[in-house]
């Protein structure tokens, strides 16, 4: 059994975004990035599913920039190889649209019996890379998945619907999932064990697919309009502990 | 113009979604049709009663479509899409919106938008706005039809029922070979916790950090006597069970009063709880997007907030 994990990074959220002067992209120039939280998910259920069955475990990225850290990240979370998939460290913007051949050529190379991703990433307008590579691959797709466990041919898991209601669905492998929560929270990786992967070589492979044709020339950003919302309310921790107790009580709600 | 809509439906009624992919239809002047898929023809006949506001409706009928399934899904959309020829095809951003729109668009060879919360027509290019970024960005694309969108479920208000039951013109679909099925619909169990019923909620996000001070956050729920929910990545972490997650794949609340620390208000977060009456957000984040729908917010450290908060409401009483 060969399982295939697609990692991708994403801008960390917590920070202030800003869009660069064209509108085509965010400024990217003081952006963190990180592992988009829903890969994360995906490399901790394939690791999972490592321990269950003793599958192997292949990580792929298709990185402009801090790929190879990302896939070391990969190794000392417990999977046994990594790919880089070579875009050009000029091409910082990169759709799921855009990447999704890349990563159809590597998996009809790598033949894995299970695609493991994040269900979806949110910097771009198409976002959900697993039912794109489900249909260029023609292998059954299923994305909002919790709950992966590996049988004789066959993948069983879970989808997630909203009220908390969900189905169980057996899927033929191969197949390609777009993960929303492992079945166990990811885990945490000691810095000693990434101090001893810095000086492991990540093997890269330069595509020969091209770029999947989208909407990036199409598409504008920009900051949403929030003057209309909240009333904000100022001072310390104190003040505003005071005022919102006020509202509390103004409207009969303490 | 004419808009093909995947209509989804469970225990016989149509979603609440499907009716205001019909409204966001109509809004740009086109024809609503929807694609019903389901057991039989009756059920599908049942179903297409519910939408007066459509046009029209396709029905695919076939055991495998008693439930969602993702393959037998796609097929249908795919199948339907290649017949009729829609200037736009129309999902919900459901679980089988995410399915099905980026997996047709690439079936089909139409480009398609995501996250879409608003659409505009100008001549033969349609202007999709698109929440990215968790919310912190719009995205406004400028689509040549024909194309595809997934739709946020409450950017638009549903159309009432304004006429007859549409026709309804049924489809085959070659369903034989399908690689998957639905063995089991699985419905939370009962934990005591209900979340959809609190007239309170003290909803806690990602900033938590963990559980080592998730008692400040249980603190102030018990001070308030309000619930105690978690946004995904709570839950997701396992710091909170999944019966206490608000949003997209937890519970749609509506409460009196939602009130909310370290949840920056991803527009699946936004979808379980932009309807409650009085919505009040701590963030530490300034550009959180949450203080775009709530009523009243505060840029400060929710740890500093929580004790004091805990410490006004004890004292008031």
């Amino acid at each position: 059994m060969h399982i295939a994990a697609i990692l991708r990074l994403n801008p960390v959220l917590t920070e202030e975004l800003e869009v660069d002067e064209d509108g085509r992209d965010i400024d990217r120039e003081w952006i963190g990035l990180e592992l988009n939280p829903f890969d994360d998910q995906a490399l901790e259920q394939a690791v999972l599913l490592k321990e269950a069955t003793g599958a192997k475990v292949t990580a792929l990225a298709a990185e402009a920039e801090g790929g190879e850290r990302l896939l070391k990240t990969a190794l000392a979370r417990g999977v046994d190889e990594v790919l880089l998939i070579e875009v050009g460290e000029e091409n910082v913007q990169l759709s799921s649209r855009a990447r999704a051949p890349l990563f159809q050529e590597a998996l009809e190379g790598l033949a894995p019996d299970l695609v493991l991703t994040g269900v979806l990433s949110t910097d771009d307008i198409y976002g959900e890379l697993a039912p794109q590579l489900g249909a260029l691959l023609d292998w059954p797709q299923v994305s909002a998945v919790s709950n992966v466990a590996l049988g004789d041919g066959v993948a069983t898991l879970q989808q997630e619907y909203s009220g908390g209601i969900s189905a169980r669905i057996e899927v033929q492998l191969p197949a390609v999932v777009g993960l929303q929560a492992a079945t166990q929270p990811p885990r945490y990786v000691a810095g000693s064990k990434l101090r001893d992967l810095l000086k492991v070589e990540v093997p890269t492979v330069e595509p020969g697919a091209d770029f999947g044709a989208d909407l990036a020339d199409a598409t504008e950003l920009e900051v949403p309009d929030t003057s209309g919302g909240a009333e904000m309310l100022t001072g310390d921790a104190e003040a505003v502990a005071a005022r919102i107790h006020e509202i509390l009580v103004e409207r009969g709600l303490v | 113009m004419r808009c093909l809509i995947f209509v989804e439906h469970s225990d016989g009624t149509v979603s609440e979604s499907a009716l205001e992919l019909g409204a966001m239809a109509k809004s740009i002047g086109a024809e609503a049709v929807g694609l019903i898929c389901a057991a039989d023809p009756g059920a599908v006949n049942a179903l297409a009663g519910q939408l007066g506001s459509f046009d029209a409706v396709i029905g695919v009928a076939d055991d495998s479509l008693a439930t969602y399934n993702p393959d037998a899904a796609a097929r249908a959309l795919t199948a339907a899409t290649e017949a009729h020829k829609p200037d736009l095809v129309m999902t919900s951003y459901s679980a089988a919106g995410v399915d099905l729109a980026p997996n047709v668009a690439i079936r089909t060879g139409r480009q398609m938008v995501g996250y879409v919360s608003g659409l505009e027509l100008d001549g033969d290019t349609l202007n999709a706005m698109s929440t990215v970024y968790s919310g912190k960005l719009v995205a406004r694309t400028g689509m040549d039809l024909p194309g595809i969108v997934a739709v946020m479920p409450g950017a638009v208000k549903a159309d009432g029922l304004s006429g007859g039951a549409p026709a309804v013109e049924m489809m085959d679909v070659d369903l034989s070979g399908l690689r998957m099925r639905v063995t089991e619909t699985l419905v939370p169990e009962n934990t005591g916790v209900n979340l959809a019923d609190a007239e309170k909620i003290f909803c806690v996000g990602r900033a938590l950090g963990g559980t080592e001070k998730i008692e400040l956050a249980e603190n102030v729920a018990a001070a308030l006597g309000a619930e105690l929910a978690g946004s995904r990545p709570v839950i997701d972490a396992g710091w909170m069970p999944k019966v206490r997650q608000v949003g997209k794949s937890g519970t749609k609340v509506k409460p009196r009063l939602y009130l909310m620390a370290g949840v920056s208000g991803a527009p699946e977060h936004l979808e379980g709880m932009a309807n409650s009456e009085l919505i009040i957000a701590i963030n530490s984040d300034e550009q959180a997007p949450i203080f775009g729908t709530a009523h009243y917010g505060a840029v400060c450290d929710m740890f500093e907030l929580m004790p004091a908060l805990t410490e006004r409401l004890t004292a008031g009483k």
